[in-house]
Protein backbone atom coordinates (compact mmCIF):
# COMPACT_ATOMS: atom_id res chain seq x y z
CA UNK A 1 0.00 0.00 0.00
CA UNK A 2 1.72 3.18 -1.37
CA UNK A 3 1.23 5.79 1.50
CA UNK A 4 1.25 9.63 1.58
CA UNK A 5 2.14 11.72 4.52
CA UNK A 6 1.21 15.28 4.30
CA UNK A 7 3.87 17.12 6.71
CA UNK A 8 2.74 20.31 8.04
CA UNK A 9 4.54 22.70 10.78
CA UNK A 10 3.38 21.99 14.40
CA UNK A 11 1.39 18.73 13.64
CA UNK A 12 3.13 16.44 11.44
CA UNK A 13 4.53 14.31 14.70
CA UNK A 14 0.84 12.45 14.73
CA UNK A 15 0.80 12.20 11.15
CA UNK A 16 4.17 10.46 10.92
CA UNK A 17 3.53 8.34 14.04
CA UNK A 18 -0.16 6.78 12.71
CA UNK A 19 1.90 6.11 9.50
CA UNK A 20 5.23 4.47 10.77
CA UNK A 21 3.44 0.60 10.92
CA UNK A 22 0.99 1.02 7.82
CA UNK A 23 3.29 0.38 5.54
CA UNK A 24 6.68 0.12 3.99
CA UNK A 25 6.21 2.00 1.03
CA UNK A 26 5.69 5.88 2.90
CA UNK A 27 6.33 9.10 1.17
CA UNK A 28 6.40 12.47 3.13
CA UNK A 29 5.18 15.35 1.09
CA UNK A 30 5.60 19.08 2.34
CA UNK A 31 4.10 22.03 0.50
CA UNK A 32 5.72 25.31 0.65
CA UNK A 33 2.53 27.59 0.51
CA UNK A 34 3.34 30.50 -2.57
CA UNK A 35 1.77 33.19 -0.14
CA UNK A 36 4.50 32.94 2.36
CA UNK A 37 6.83 32.35 -0.38
CA UNK A 38 5.08 36.55 -1.72
CA UNK A 39 5.24 37.70 1.56
CA UNK A 40 8.67 36.89 2.47
CA UNK A 41 9.65 38.12 -1.29
CA UNK A 42 7.14 40.99 -1.17
CA UNK A 43 7.39 44.25 0.46
CA UNK A 44 10.98 44.87 -0.64
CA UNK A 45 12.68 47.21 1.12
CA UNK A 46 12.53 51.36 0.19
CA UNK A 47 15.53 50.30 -2.27
CA UNK A 48 14.55 47.62 -3.61
CA UNK A 49 16.79 45.34 -1.95
CA UNK A 50 15.94 41.81 -0.95
CA UNK A 51 16.50 40.47 2.28
CA UNK A 52 19.77 40.72 4.18
CA UNK A 53 19.22 37.34 5.27
CA UNK A 54 19.14 35.63 1.58
CA UNK A 55 17.09 35.05 -1.14
CA UNK A 56 13.51 33.93 0.24
CA UNK A 57 13.22 31.13 -1.92
CA UNK A 58 16.96 30.10 -0.51
CA UNK A 59 15.58 30.26 3.25
CA UNK A 60 12.41 28.38 2.34
CA UNK A 61 14.15 25.71 1.20
CA UNK A 62 16.21 25.42 3.67
CA UNK A 63 13.66 25.22 6.91
CA UNK A 64 11.73 22.66 4.60
CA UNK A 65 15.04 20.22 4.67
CA UNK A 66 15.32 20.93 8.25
CA UNK A 67 12.12 19.92 8.92
CA UNK A 68 11.73 16.63 6.57
CA UNK A 69 14.65 15.63 8.15
CA UNK A 70 13.42 15.77 11.68
CA UNK A 71 10.37 13.95 10.00
CA UNK A 72 12.35 10.77 8.56
CA UNK A 73 14.22 10.78 12.06
CA UNK A 74 10.76 10.31 13.69
CA UNK A 75 9.59 8.07 11.18
CA UNK A 76 13.00 6.03 11.86
CA UNK A 77 13.61 5.04 7.80
CA UNK A 78 14.72 6.43 5.15
CA UNK A 79 11.81 7.27 2.76
CA UNK A 80 11.44 8.91 -0.43
CA UNK A 81 10.33 12.95 0.16
CA UNK A 82 8.50 15.11 -2.18
CA UNK A 83 8.39 18.83 -2.39
CA UNK A 84 6.10 21.04 -3.91
CA UNK A 85 5.51 24.56 -4.64
CA UNK A 86 1.87 26.55 -4.80
CA UNK A 87 -1.53 26.13 -2.99
CA UNK A 88 -1.26 23.83 -0.26
CA UNK A 89 -4.63 22.01 -1.01
CA UNK A 90 -4.63 21.99 -4.76
CA UNK A 91 -1.03 20.75 -4.27
CA UNK A 92 -1.41 17.92 -1.65
CA UNK A 93 -4.38 16.39 -4.04
CA UNK A 94 -2.41 16.19 -7.21
CA UNK A 95 0.30 14.31 -5.02
CA UNK A 96 -2.31 12.02 -4.16
CA UNK A 97 -2.89 10.87 -7.46
CA UNK A 98 -1.34 7.70 -7.41
CA UNK A 99 -1.26 6.78 -3.31
CA UNK A 100 -3.79 4.54 -2.00
CA UNK A 101 -4.10 6.37 1.49
CA UNK A 102 -3.48 10.20 3.12
CA UNK A 103 -1.91 10.86 6.06
CA UNK A 104 -2.93 14.46 7.50
CA UNK A 105 -3.43 16.07 10.79
CA UNK A 106 -6.88 18.17 11.56
CA UNK A 107 -5.28 22.13 12.29
CA UNK A 108 -8.56 23.97 13.01
CA UNK A 109 -10.26 24.05 16.86
CA UNK A 110 -8.82 21.34 18.43
CA UNK A 111 -10.74 22.02 21.65
CA UNK A 112 -13.91 20.35 20.56
CA UNK A 113 -15.07 18.01 18.44
CA UNK A 114 -16.95 19.40 14.95
CA UNK A 115 -16.32 21.06 11.41
CA UNK A 116 -13.95 23.49 12.58
CA UNK A 117 -11.57 21.32 13.65
CA UNK A 118 -10.86 21.16 9.92
CA UNK A 119 -9.16 24.29 8.53
CA UNK A 120 -9.49 25.57 5.22
CA UNK A 121 -7.10 24.02 3.12
CA UNK A 122 -7.56 20.71 5.14
CA UNK A 123 -10.88 20.54 4.36
CA UNK A 124 -10.01 21.21 0.61
CA UNK A 125 -7.91 17.93 0.59
CA UNK A 126 -10.25 15.88 2.55
CA UNK A 127 -12.97 16.35 0.42
CA UNK A 128 -11.17 16.37 -3.05
CA UNK A 129 -8.38 13.38 -2.20
CA UNK A 130 -8.95 11.08 -4.55
CA UNK A 131 -7.90 8.13 -2.45
CA UNK A 132 -8.45 6.81 1.34
CA UNK A 133 -7.91 9.41 3.85
CA UNK A 134 -6.60 9.09 7.44
CA UNK A 135 -7.20 12.03 9.41
CA UNK A 136 -5.55 12.61 12.65
CA UNK A 137 -6.00 14.34 15.62
CA UNK A 138 -2.18 15.91 16.26
CA UNK A 139 -2.37 15.77 20.38
CA UNK A 140 -5.16 13.95 22.78
CA UNK A 141 -8.43 13.58 21.28
CA UNK A 142 -11.35 16.29 22.91
CA UNK A 143 -14.46 14.10 24.72
CA UNK A 144 -17.50 13.32 23.33
CA UNK A 145 -18.75 15.87 25.58
CA UNK A 146 -17.20 18.67 23.77
CA UNK A 147 -20.31 18.04 21.09
CA UNK A 148 -22.93 21.07 21.49
CA UNK A 149 -26.59 18.99 22.57
CA UNK A 150 -28.93 18.93 19.33
CA UNK A 151 -31.34 21.40 18.71
CA UNK A 152 -34.28 22.08 20.85
CA UNK A 153 -37.13 21.01 18.37
CA UNK A 154 -35.07 17.67 17.91
CA UNK A 155 -34.77 16.74 22.01
CA UNK A 156 -38.83 17.65 22.18
CA UNK A 157 -39.76 14.92 19.32
CA UNK B 1 0.02 69.97 -22.24
CA UNK B 2 2.21 70.73 -19.41
CA UNK B 3 -0.23 68.32 -17.21
CA UNK B 4 0.25 65.71 -19.70
CA UNK B 5 3.89 65.62 -20.03
CA UNK B 6 4.62 66.17 -16.31
CA UNK B 7 2.21 63.30 -15.20
CA UNK B 8 4.00 61.42 -18.20
CA UNK B 9 7.56 61.84 -16.57
CA UNK B 10 6.23 60.62 -13.36
CA UNK B 11 5.28 57.72 -14.38
CA UNK B 12 8.06 56.74 -16.82
CA UNK B 13 10.40 57.20 -13.57
CA UNK B 14 8.39 54.83 -11.59
CA UNK B 15 8.09 52.35 -14.38
CA UNK B 16 11.57 52.25 -14.62
CA UNK B 17 11.90 52.11 -11.21
CA UNK B 18 9.97 48.71 -10.91
CA UNK B 19 11.28 47.45 -13.97
CA UNK B 20 15.50 48.30 -13.51
CA UNK B 21 16.36 47.49 -17.16
CA UNK B 22 19.80 45.38 -16.48
CA UNK B 23 19.43 46.24 -12.98
CA UNK B 24 20.47 50.13 -13.49
CA UNK B 25 19.73 52.14 -10.09
CA UNK B 26 16.37 53.84 -9.86
CA UNK B 27 18.47 57.07 -10.17
CA UNK B 28 19.21 56.11 -14.03
CA UNK B 29 15.85 56.85 -15.31
CA UNK B 30 14.53 59.72 -12.22
CA UNK B 31 17.90 62.03 -12.93
CA UNK B 32 17.27 62.76 -16.70
CA UNK B 33 13.48 63.51 -16.05
CA UNK B 34 14.41 65.75 -13.68
CA UNK B 35 16.23 67.05 -15.71
CA UNK B 36 13.80 67.48 -19.02
CA UNK B 37 11.23 68.69 -16.48
CA UNK B 38 13.86 71.82 -15.84
CA UNK B 39 14.31 72.32 -19.82
CA UNK B 40 11.28 72.01 -20.72
CA UNK B 41 9.96 74.71 -18.24
CA UNK B 42 7.88 72.25 -16.35
CA UNK B 43 9.89 73.49 -12.71
CA UNK B 44 11.59 77.21 -13.06
CA UNK B 45 15.13 76.61 -12.13
CA UNK B 46 15.19 78.46 -9.18
CA UNK B 47 12.34 76.05 -7.56
CA UNK B 48 13.98 73.35 -8.60
CA UNK B 49 17.02 74.14 -6.57
CA UNK B 50 14.62 75.24 -3.97
CA UNK B 51 13.21 71.52 -3.72
CA UNK B 52 16.69 70.24 -3.63
CA UNK B 53 17.69 72.38 -0.82
CA UNK B 54 14.70 71.70 1.61
CA UNK B 55 15.05 68.14 0.88
CA UNK B 56 18.80 67.72 1.78
CA UNK B 57 18.96 67.40 5.18
CA UNK B 58 15.79 64.64 4.96
CA UNK B 59 17.97 62.94 2.91
CA UNK B 60 21.10 62.85 4.20
CA UNK B 61 18.88 61.59 7.42
CA UNK B 62 17.62 58.84 5.60
CA UNK B 63 21.47 57.73 4.16
CA UNK B 64 22.17 58.15 7.97
CA UNK B 65 19.57 55.87 9.01
CA UNK B 66 20.26 52.86 6.57
CA UNK B 67 23.39 53.17 7.76
CA UNK B 68 22.58 52.72 11.29
CA UNK B 69 20.19 50.07 10.59
CA UNK B 70 22.67 47.78 8.60
CA UNK B 71 25.35 48.52 11.39
CA UNK B 72 22.60 47.20 14.25
CA UNK B 73 22.40 43.90 12.25
CA UNK B 74 26.45 43.47 11.71
CA UNK B 75 26.25 44.00 15.35
CA UNK B 76 23.82 41.20 16.01
CA UNK B 77 21.26 42.94 17.35
CA UNK B 78 17.99 41.27 15.11
CA UNK B 79 19.75 37.78 15.82
CA UNK B 80 19.65 38.83 19.45
CA UNK B 81 15.35 40.23 19.01
CA UNK B 82 14.83 36.99 17.09
CA UNK B 83 16.44 34.48 20.07
CA UNK B 84 14.65 36.93 22.73
CA UNK B 85 11.37 35.72 20.75
CA UNK B 86 12.10 32.38 20.38
CA UNK B 87 12.50 31.99 24.14
CA UNK B 88 9.90 34.27 25.40
CA UNK B 89 7.60 32.48 23.16
CA UNK B 90 8.14 28.85 24.75
CA UNK B 91 7.20 27.32 21.17
CA UNK B 92 3.16 28.81 21.33
CA UNK B 93 2.95 30.37 17.54
CA UNK B 94 0.07 32.87 18.93
CA UNK B 95 2.38 34.31 21.94
CA UNK B 96 5.17 34.40 18.66
CA UNK B 97 2.90 36.77 17.33
CA UNK B 98 2.72 39.37 20.09
CA UNK B 99 6.23 39.36 19.79
CA UNK B 100 7.00 39.44 16.71
CA UNK B 101 4.21 42.40 16.64
CA UNK B 102 6.48 44.49 19.28
CA UNK B 103 9.43 44.13 18.21
CA UNK B 104 8.24 45.06 14.39
CA UNK B 105 6.96 47.43 15.34
CA UNK B 106 10.17 48.58 17.50
CA UNK B 107 12.10 48.21 14.77
CA UNK B 108 9.84 49.87 12.30
CA UNK B 109 9.61 52.91 14.47
CA UNK B 110 13.51 53.37 15.56
CA UNK B 111 15.15 52.35 12.37
CA UNK B 112 12.81 52.71 9.68
CA UNK B 113 10.50 50.56 7.70
CA UNK B 114 13.31 49.59 5.35
CA UNK B 115 15.11 47.78 8.52
CA UNK B 116 12.17 45.87 9.49
CA UNK B 117 11.57 44.66 6.18
CA UNK B 118 15.66 43.73 4.52
CA UNK B 119 17.27 43.05 8.36
CA UNK B 120 14.10 41.36 10.50
CA UNK B 121 12.17 39.63 8.41
CA UNK B 122 14.44 36.76 7.51
CA UNK B 123 15.16 36.84 11.02
CA UNK B 124 11.33 36.54 11.79
CA UNK B 125 11.29 33.33 9.33
CA UNK B 126 14.21 31.90 11.06
CA UNK B 127 12.72 31.81 14.56
CA UNK B 128 9.32 30.72 13.57
CA UNK B 129 11.31 27.59 11.22
CA UNK B 130 13.36 26.90 14.72
CA UNK B 131 10.23 26.69 16.44
CA UNK B 132 8.41 24.90 13.90
CA UNK B 133 5.28 26.81 13.86
CA UNK B 134 4.20 27.89 10.44
CA UNK B 135 5.96 30.73 9.54
CA UNK B 136 3.26 32.97 7.10
CA UNK B 137 1.07 34.63 9.57
CA UNK B 138 4.28 35.65 11.53
CA UNK B 139 6.02 37.05 7.54
CA UNK B 140 2.56 38.90 6.96
CA UNK B 141 2.75 40.74 10.62
CA UNK B 142 6.51 42.06 9.55
CA UNK B 143 4.99 42.62 5.98
CA UNK B 144 1.83 44.55 6.89
CA UNK B 145 3.83 46.57 10.30
CA UNK B 146 6.61 47.46 7.81
CA UNK B 147 4.08 50.09 6.31
CA UNK B 148 1.40 50.44 9.27
CA UNK B 149 3.93 50.90 12.29
CA UNK B 150 6.29 53.43 10.65
CA UNK B 151 3.66 56.03 11.97
CA UNK B 152 5.51 56.66 15.20
CA UNK B 153 8.96 59.01 14.31
CA UNK B 154 9.93 61.18 11.52
CA UNK B 155 12.52 58.59 11.00
CA UNK B 156 10.35 55.54 10.83
CA UNK B 157 9.13 56.38 7.14
CA UNK B 158 10.45 58.92 4.37
CA UNK B 159 7.51 60.03 3.74
CA UNK B 160 7.10 61.06 7.90
CA UNK B 161 10.78 62.76 6.91
CA UNK B 162 9.19 64.87 4.31
CA UNK B 163 6.61 66.06 6.05
CA UNK B 164 8.13 66.98 9.11
CA UNK B 165 9.61 69.54 7.79
CA UNK B 166 7.03 70.73 6.15
CA UNK B 167 4.64 70.86 8.72
CA UNK B 168 7.09 72.57 11.05
CA UNK B 169 6.59 70.15 13.74
CA UNK B 170 9.81 69.47 16.02
CA UNK B 171 10.99 64.80 16.59
CA UNK B 172 8.91 65.21 19.86
CA UNK B 173 5.98 67.19 18.85
CA UNK B 174 5.25 64.52 15.66
CA UNK B 175 5.80 61.36 18.23
CA UNK B 176 4.05 62.70 20.75
CA UNK B 177 0.52 63.41 18.31
CA UNK B 178 1.60 60.24 16.45
CA UNK B 179 1.70 57.99 19.69
CA UNK B 180 -2.12 57.35 19.52
CA UNK B 181 -2.64 56.40 16.20
CA UNK B 182 0.55 54.49 16.25
CA UNK B 183 -0.51 52.24 19.23
CA UNK B 184 -4.55 52.02 17.82
CA UNK B 185 -3.54 50.84 14.26
CA UNK B 186 -0.93 48.35 15.36
CA UNK B 187 -3.85 46.87 17.54
CA UNK B 188 -6.37 46.40 15.23
CA UNK B 189 -3.42 45.14 13.00
CA UNK B 190 -3.24 42.54 15.74
CA UNK B 191 -6.47 41.73 16.03
CA UNK B 192 -7.06 41.39 12.68
CA UNK B 193 -4.19 39.21 11.72
CA UNK B 194 -5.28 37.20 15.02
CA UNK B 195 -8.16 36.26 13.51
CA UNK B 196 -7.43 35.78 9.85
CA UNK B 197 -4.28 32.98 10.35
CA UNK B 198 -6.04 31.85 13.49
CA UNK B 199 -5.72 28.29 12.03
CA UNK B 200 -1.75 28.57 11.50
CA UNK B 201 -1.72 30.05 15.29
CA UNK B 202 -3.85 27.20 16.52
CA UNK B 203 -0.81 24.48 15.91
CA UNK B 204 0.20 22.97 19.22
CA UNK B 205 3.53 24.36 21.00
CA UNK B 206 6.81 22.62 21.09
CA UNK B 207 9.45 23.58 22.54
CA UNK B 208 12.55 22.32 21.07
CA UNK B 209 15.82 23.70 22.25
CA UNK B 210 17.01 27.47 21.15
CA UNK B 211 20.69 28.68 21.47
CA UNK B 212 20.65 31.74 23.65
CA UNK B 213 22.36 34.59 21.78
CA UNK B 214 24.45 37.14 24.00
CA UNK B 215 22.82 40.64 24.08
CA UNK B 216 24.76 43.12 22.03
CA UNK B 217 25.03 45.83 24.92
CA UNK B 218 27.45 48.08 22.79
CA UNK B 219 25.10 48.14 20.12
CA UNK B 220 21.89 48.41 21.88
CA UNK B 221 23.24 50.89 24.27
CA UNK B 222 24.51 53.15 21.06
CA UNK B 223 21.09 52.53 19.60
CA UNK B 224 18.88 53.97 22.74
CA UNK B 225 21.35 56.84 22.97
CA UNK B 226 20.71 57.80 19.39
CA UNK B 227 16.96 57.72 19.95
CA UNK B 228 17.67 59.63 23.18
CA UNK B 229 19.49 62.04 21.11
CA UNK B 230 16.52 62.23 18.18
CA UNK B 231 14.40 63.41 20.83
CA UNK B 232 17.06 66.06 22.64
CA UNK B 233 18.82 67.69 19.19
CA UNK B 234 15.74 69.31 17.56
CA UNK B 235 15.08 71.82 20.46
CA UNK B 236 18.69 72.66 20.31
CA UNK B 237 18.70 73.10 16.94
CA UNK B 238 20.91 70.48 15.57
CA UNK B 239 18.89 68.51 12.69
CA UNK B 240 18.59 64.76 13.77
CA UNK B 241 20.75 63.43 10.65
CA UNK B 242 23.50 64.51 12.67
CA UNK B 243 22.89 62.45 15.52
CA UNK B 244 22.01 59.16 13.55
CA UNK B 245 25.63 59.96 11.76
CA UNK B 246 26.86 60.11 14.79
CA UNK B 247 25.23 56.97 16.12
CA UNK B 248 26.15 54.77 12.99
CA UNK B 249 29.83 56.11 13.37
CA UNK B 250 29.72 55.18 17.16
CA UNK B 251 28.72 51.43 15.74
CA UNK B 252 31.15 51.43 12.43
CA UNK B 253 34.41 52.20 15.03
CA UNK B 254 33.89 48.91 16.94
CA UNK B 255 32.84 46.84 14.19
CA UNK B 256 35.67 48.39 12.15
CA UNK B 257 34.20 48.65 8.89
CA UNK B 258 35.42 50.75 6.28
CA UNK B 259 34.33 53.40 4.37
CA UNK B 260 33.81 52.42 1.35
CA UNK B 261 31.18 49.98 2.76
CA UNK B 262 29.85 52.74 4.80
CA UNK B 263 28.92 54.96 1.71
CA UNK B 264 27.83 52.12 -0.15
CA UNK B 265 25.17 50.78 2.34
CA UNK B 266 24.11 54.48 2.82
CA UNK B 267 22.76 54.18 -0.64
CA UNK B 268 23.86 57.07 -2.40
CA UNK B 269 22.14 56.02 -5.46
CA UNK B 270 18.45 56.13 -3.86
CA UNK B 271 19.04 59.42 -2.43
CA UNK B 272 20.30 60.63 -5.81
CA UNK B 273 16.45 59.11 -6.63
CA UNK B 274 14.85 60.76 -3.84
CA UNK B 275 16.26 64.37 -5.11
CA UNK B 276 14.85 63.98 -8.63
CA UNK B 277 11.73 62.28 -7.97
CA UNK B 278 10.68 65.34 -5.74
CA UNK B 279 11.57 67.89 -9.26
CA UNK B 280 9.39 65.51 -10.74
CA UNK B 281 6.81 65.65 -8.74
CA UNK B 282 7.13 69.08 -8.40
CA UNK B 283 6.15 69.68 -12.10
CA UNK B 284 3.60 67.57 -11.41
CA UNK B 285 1.69 69.68 -8.19
CA UNK B 286 2.31 72.65 -10.58
CA UNK B 287 0.21 71.61 -13.58
CA UNK B 288 -3.91 70.86 -13.97
CA UNK B 289 -3.07 67.76 -11.60
CA UNK B 290 -1.91 69.80 -8.67
CA UNK B 291 -5.13 72.56 -9.16
CA UNK B 292 -7.37 69.33 -9.20
CA UNK B 293 -6.08 67.82 -6.13
CA UNK B 294 -6.05 71.24 -4.32
CA UNK B 295 -9.93 71.52 -5.20
CA UNK B 296 -10.43 68.07 -3.60
CA UNK B 297 -8.20 68.52 -0.61
CA UNK B 298 -10.08 69.50 2.63
CA UNK B 299 -9.07 72.69 4.49
CA UNK B 300 -9.79 72.11 7.81
CA UNK B 301 -8.82 69.54 10.48
CA UNK B 302 -11.45 68.46 11.56
CA UNK B 303 -12.45 64.79 11.85
CA UNK B 304 -14.26 64.64 8.60
CA UNK B 305 -11.43 66.71 7.24
CA UNK B 306 -8.68 64.49 8.44
CA UNK B 307 -10.54 61.73 7.58
CA UNK B 308 -10.97 63.08 3.92
CA UNK B 309 -7.14 63.79 3.53
CA UNK B 310 -5.97 60.31 5.03
CA UNK B 311 -8.64 58.55 2.08
CA UNK B 312 -7.45 60.75 -0.57
CA UNK B 313 -3.54 60.21 0.71
CA UNK B 314 -4.11 56.15 0.78
CA UNK B 315 -6.02 56.66 -2.72
CA UNK B 316 -3.40 58.85 -4.23
CA UNK B 317 -0.29 56.44 -2.70
CA UNK B 318 -2.08 53.20 -4.22
CA UNK B 319 -2.63 54.90 -7.58
CA UNK B 320 0.63 56.81 -7.91
CA UNK B 321 2.95 55.12 -5.08
CA UNK B 322 3.58 56.61 -1.30
CA UNK B 323 6.33 58.58 -1.88
CA UNK B 324 4.72 61.03 -4.61
CA UNK B 325 1.81 60.97 -3.29
CA UNK B 326 2.96 62.53 -0.16
CA UNK B 327 5.05 64.85 -1.81
CA UNK B 328 2.39 65.94 -3.79
CA UNK B 329 0.00 66.08 -0.78
CA UNK B 330 1.78 68.11 1.19
CA UNK B 331 1.99 71.39 -0.22
CA UNK B 332 -1.93 71.57 -0.05
CA UNK B 333 -1.98 70.16 3.92
CA UNK B 334 1.25 72.22 4.92
CA UNK B 335 -0.78 75.13 6.68
CA UNK B 336 -2.32 72.29 8.79
CA UNK B 337 0.10 69.85 10.95
CA UNK B 338 -3.25 67.85 11.50
CA UNK B 339 -4.27 67.34 7.78
CA UNK B 340 -0.13 66.68 7.12
CA UNK B 341 -0.38 64.27 9.68
CA UNK B 342 -3.72 62.43 8.07
CA UNK B 343 -1.50 62.38 5.10
CA UNK B 344 1.19 60.56 6.32
CA UNK B 345 -1.66 57.97 7.88
CA UNK B 346 -2.97 57.39 4.49
CA UNK B 347 0.29 57.22 2.90
CA UNK B 348 2.08 55.07 5.31
CA UNK B 349 -1.34 52.54 5.87
CA UNK B 350 -2.54 52.74 2.16
CA UNK B 351 0.48 50.49 0.92
CA UNK B 352 -0.95 47.31 2.58
CA UNK B 353 -3.63 47.85 0.48
CA UNK B 354 -2.31 46.61 -3.17
CA UNK B 355 0.99 46.02 -5.05
CA UNK B 356 1.31 49.40 -6.68
CA UNK B 357 0.71 51.09 -3.23
CA UNK B 358 4.27 51.61 -2.40
CA UNK B 359 8.01 51.45 -4.14
CA UNK B 360 8.11 48.47 -2.21
CA UNK B 361 5.24 46.36 -3.05
CA UNK B 362 5.65 48.10 -6.70
CA UNK B 363 9.30 46.26 -6.82
CA UNK B 364 7.90 43.73 -5.13
CA UNK B 365 5.70 42.36 -8.23
CA UNK B 366 9.32 42.23 -10.57
CA UNK B 367 10.88 40.07 -8.17
CA UNK B 368 8.18 37.78 -7.65
CA UNK B 369 8.29 38.01 -11.76
CA UNK B 370 12.03 37.47 -11.97
CA UNK B 371 12.25 34.28 -9.87
CA UNK B 372 9.65 33.01 -11.95
CA UNK B 373 6.67 33.37 -9.70
CA UNK B 374 3.15 34.10 -10.79
CA UNK B 375 2.41 37.17 -8.25
CA UNK B 376 0.20 35.92 -5.41
CA UNK B 377 -2.76 38.07 -4.95
CA UNK B 378 -5.33 36.33 -3.24
CA UNK B 379 -4.03 36.39 0.58
CA UNK B 380 -2.25 39.49 0.31
CA UNK B 381 -5.24 41.35 -1.58
CA UNK B 382 -7.98 39.90 0.96
CA UNK B 383 -5.97 40.62 4.01
CA UNK B 384 -5.18 44.14 2.87
CA UNK B 385 -8.87 44.60 2.48
CA UNK B 386 -9.67 43.72 6.25
CA UNK B 387 -6.86 45.61 7.83
CA UNK B 388 -6.52 48.75 5.48
CA UNK B 389 -9.70 50.66 6.19
CA UNK B 390 -10.36 49.44 9.72
CA UNK B 391 -6.80 51.07 10.09
CA UNK B 392 -7.60 54.22 8.25
CA UNK B 393 -10.52 55.03 10.89
CA UNK B 394 -9.15 53.88 13.95
CA UNK B 395 -6.07 55.56 13.23
CA UNK B 396 -7.78 59.23 11.88
CA UNK B 397 -9.86 58.73 15.20
CA UNK B 398 -7.26 58.61 17.09
CA UNK B 399 -5.17 61.11 15.69
CA UNK B 400 -8.26 63.68 16.17
CA UNK B 401 -7.99 62.79 19.71
CA UNK B 402 -4.21 63.53 19.73
CA UNK B 403 -5.34 66.83 18.21
CA UNK B 404 -7.70 67.80 20.10
CA UNK B 405 -5.86 66.77 23.27
CA UNK B 406 -2.64 68.88 22.34
CA UNK B 407 -4.69 72.09 21.55
CA UNK B 408 -3.23 72.17 18.15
Amino acid sequence: MKVLVWVEEGTWPACVDAARDLSDDITLLHVVDEATVAAMSGPVGLLGRSGGGGDPEFLLAEAERTLIDEAVARLGREVPREVRRGRPEREVVAACADVDLLVLARNGDRSRLGPRSLAHHTRFVVDHAPCQVLLVWPEATPGLGTIPPPPHHDRTR
Amino acid sequence: MSTAVSLLLLVAVLGFAVVRPRGLPEAVGAVPAALIAVVAGLVPWRDALHELASLGPTVGFLAAVLLLAYLADEAGVFRFAGSVAARWSRGSPRRLLGLVFVIASAVTAALSLDATVVLLTPVVFATASALAVRPKPHVYACNHLANSASLLLPVSNLTNLLAMSAAGLSFLSFAGLMALPWLAVIGVEYLILRRFFADDLGTPPHRPDVEAVRAPRYALTVLGLTLAGFAAASPIGVHPAWVALAGALALAVRLRIGVPTLVRKANPGFCVFVFALGIVVLGVSRGGFGTLVDRVAPQHADLLGLLAMAGLAAVLANVLNNLPATLMLLPFAAHSPGLVLAVLLGANIGPNLTYVGSLATLLWRQILHKSGHPPVTGEFLRLGALTVPACLVVGVASLWVSLRVSGL
